[in-house]
């Protein structure tokens, strides 16, 4: 029976489990079963809320327990934090859940907890409470489970069987960093869970094969996250992480997480004013420039460009890079060229690969269909726009990338750019560290 | 300039579609009946609508159209919006008049903007998978009640029905004075003859005191807590908030109440 008092403890455990920016419900479909409540759209997914910080609210993201008995430096929920801890019970956890469900507030749950006793302890709660939901109270909705580092790999098998994703953080790209902030952890402990789902999902296709109606092991496959600004690593060091990362087979998403400051007496981290939300911004767009673009990691961060440019997104900053590569001519070239060009994507190369077919495309047809010429007109020749003698066009090869640069950042853009760097402060005694524009600041 | 008159129903376009090739004629626009005549006129035509005319059309059209093409016609003529009933004969004329499908040359300005008001009704249709929010009344039955722009309930029922095959549901819009209720079984349009005697307030949503289950505001409070807990104060984004949750959706939002 639910009481003020859990009203009260969902409250704690939603705030301990924020921090964790997972929230998608997508990657499996799954129609409703007969006696079962619930499906899973796939696709997209659905959010079904958004929160004040604009944050979309898709699955109910709480932790089973905030008490932990590891000391990480950059977690809220860290052993010498002082702040309240709650644990929720397995009935309350299971009807807040299906009640929130059938309410239609939520396309599923997120759990996670916090490490009391053993990892395999707190595993086996977690994994006890999933398939209570999935057999006794028919849950056919979306489960992401967090996978506890350590746990073993019965529990693993487990839990991959009732789960639709699961997920194990990296947190910190670079090990050194890692073992700076967190002395207990190393990637040894997230990559050998990961190792396993995969095996697990990997396994389970094959019996698929010969077992139509097997069971599915994971099928929404793992996710994982970086902390973004509490370590020194480079936006190169994150890049090439996630790039490795989707080179796996089941490993769909990675989320970026710009650090906020959350335990400010601890002379490991450093203090941010405001979290790094346009640095994390900007990982974003190269990580969807890598899933959907056809872009490499070491096409948008190399050595000599080791953190991204926060005036301008990454593809626009290829693009400036690389003025070789343009002009592209819409009424002719391949669309993975189409797609390079900034201001069009992958919806518009869509619709000028299909409409080309019908007639020569002219600048006015790719505004009609949301192509942003305010960028793309430097990089393109079509219909009208062409290199004629008595027309000639002005794009980037004939104006040069830095004049053109300045044309293409907005004021505001520029302004919040420069906030964030002003707010970022020198890591003394680490080495290798250079704030984003490549210059020492120390104010 | 040729104008068509016709009743504003889907058939009514097709039908018009019919008319313009039997009688060889191409018009330029076409009007509600009763709507005043434009400038410039100087000939008009009323449309009869036959069920057997708009079938005809819609027979023919299924040979030149991908389904895919034929839904997103269908789903157009949910937005309800006055301005798309021209564009969209026109694109259902140059249908029968191309020698090849048109339904991807979106350089051509009715096909782009048949498919753009589409692609609107489905973003409001996902919109409705969102937000609509339920409150359980005493016998069991969800109450979800929206006020969308365009009608898109009868493309969010197959979703519902799936996913909420177990509880019987009523799924109210109270713009249009409709909606679909589901009894475990099978989904049937329902209307309320006297809008004064709804169990629900028609502004809010909000089911009547008396008549909501027994712990159905703890669970409403339960989800405000957590709709506030989850917010990152260091993060705050209210220009993104509006965005994917415009302000008009508000009113019928548990969290938001």
């Amino acid at each position: 029976m639910l009481t003020e008092r859990t009203i009260e403890k969902l409250r704690i455990l939603a705030e301990s489990a924020k921090y964790d920016v997972s929230c998608s419900s997508s990657g499996t479909v799954r129609k409703g079963k007969a006696g079962m409540v619930g499906n899973t759209v796939g696709g997209v997914g659905i959010c079904h809320s958004f929160a004040d910080d604009g944050r979309c609210i898709s699955l109910l993201k709480v932790m089973l327990t905030n008490y932990c008995k590891y000391d990480c430096a950059y977690c809220v929920n860290r052993r010498t934090n002082d702040i309240r801890r709650a644990t929720l019970s397995v009935s309350e956890l299971e009807e807040i859940t299906m009640e929130f469900y059938r309410r239609n507030y939520i396309e599923g749950l997120f759990l996670s907890s916090g490490v009391v006793r053993t990892p395999d302890y707190t595993m086996e709660r977690l994994v006890a409470i999933v398939r209570d939901l999935r057999t006794v109270h028919r849950f056919n909705g979306y489960i992401h489970l967090k996978s506890i580092p350590g746990a073993s790999r019965e529990l693993l098998a487990e839990a991959g069987r009732w789960a639709d994703r699961m997920s194990v953080n990296i947190e910190i790209p670079r090990e050194e960093s890692l073992k700076l902030l967190a002395p207990e952890k190393d990637h040894q402990s997230v990559f050998q869970p990961m190792a396993l789902i995969q095996q697990g999902v990997l396994e389970n296709k094959e019996d698929r094969r010969r077992l139509r109606h097997a069971p599915r092991f994971v099928p929404a496959g793992q996710s994982t996250q970086m902390i973004v600004g509490a370590t020194g690593d480079s936006d190169r060091d994150i890049l090439r992480m996630s790039s490795a990362l989707y080179q796996q087979p089941t490993l769909r998403r990675v989320y970026y997480s710009g650090y906020i400051s959350v335990n400010t007496y601890d002379p490991r981290l450093p203090v941010l004013k405001q979290p790094p939300l346009v640095r994390e911004n900007r990982l974003y767009q190269a990580d969807w420039l890598m899933r959907f673009y056809q872009f490499r990691a070491d096409e948008l961060v190399d050595d000599l460009h080791t953190n991204l440019d926060l005036d301008v997104d990454p593809k626009l900053a290829w693009a400036l890079r690389h003025p070789e590569a343009f002009p592209v001519d819409i009424n002719r070239a391949d669309y993975e060229r189409i797609l390079r060009v900034p201001g069009i994507g992958v919806k518009s190369a869509t619709l000028i690969v299909n409409s080309r077919r019908f007639a020569r495309l002219t600048s006015y047809h790719l505004k009609k269909m949301g192509v942003v010429m305010k960028k793309a007109k430097y990089f393109i020749t079509c219909g009208e726009l062409s290199a004629s003698y008595a027309n000639p066009i002005v794009g980037v090869n004939e104006m040069h990338p830095e004049r053109l640069r300045p044309l293409l950042v907005s004021e505001a853009q520029r302004k919040r750019a420069a906030l964030e760097q002003q707010m970022t402060l020198d890591f003394g005694n680490n080495e290798g560290v250079t704030t984003t524009d490549g210059t020492d600041k120390t104010d | 300039m040729l104008i068509y008159a016709f009743d504003r129903t889907l058939d009514g376009v097709l039908a018009a579609v019919f008319d313009a090739y039997s009688l060889r004629q191409r018009p330029d626009a076409l009007i509600g009946e009763g709507e005043p005549l434009p400038l410039f006129c100087d000939e008009s035509h009323r449309v009869a609508t036959t069920e057997e005319k708009a079938r005809r059309v819609w027979k023919g059209l299924e040979k030149h159209l991908s389904h895919e093409a034929m839904r997103m016609l269908a789903v157009s003529f949910l937005s309800e919006d006055r301005e798309l009933d021209t564009p969209l004969f026109h694109y259902i004329y140059k249908v029968f008049e191309a020698k090849r499908s048109l339904e991807r040359n979106f350089a051509d300005p009715d096909v782009l903007f048949v498919t753009n008001t589409a692609r609107r009704v489905m973003h409001e249709r996902l919109r409705m998978m969102q937000f609509i929010r339920f409150q359980k009344a005493q016998d069991g039955t969800y109450l979800g009640v929206v006020h969308p722009d365009h009608s898109v309930l009868p493309l969010i029922i197959d979703h519902f029905r799936d996913r909420f095959q177990d509880q019987p549901w009523l799924i109210y819009d109270a713009r249009r004075q409709y909606g679909y209720y589901f009894d475990q079984r099978e989904v049937t349009r329902v209307t309320f003859e006297d809008t004064a005697s709804l169990p629900f307030d028609l502004r809010t949503g909000q089911l009547a005191e008396e008549l909501l289950s027994e712990n159905d505001q703890l669970f409403q409070r339960l989800w405000r807590t957590y709709f506030k807990a989850i917010c990152i104060k260091e993060r705050m984004n209210p220009k993104k908030q509006l965005n994917d949750m415009p302000r008009r959706y508000w009113a019928y939002m548990t969290e938001k109440q």
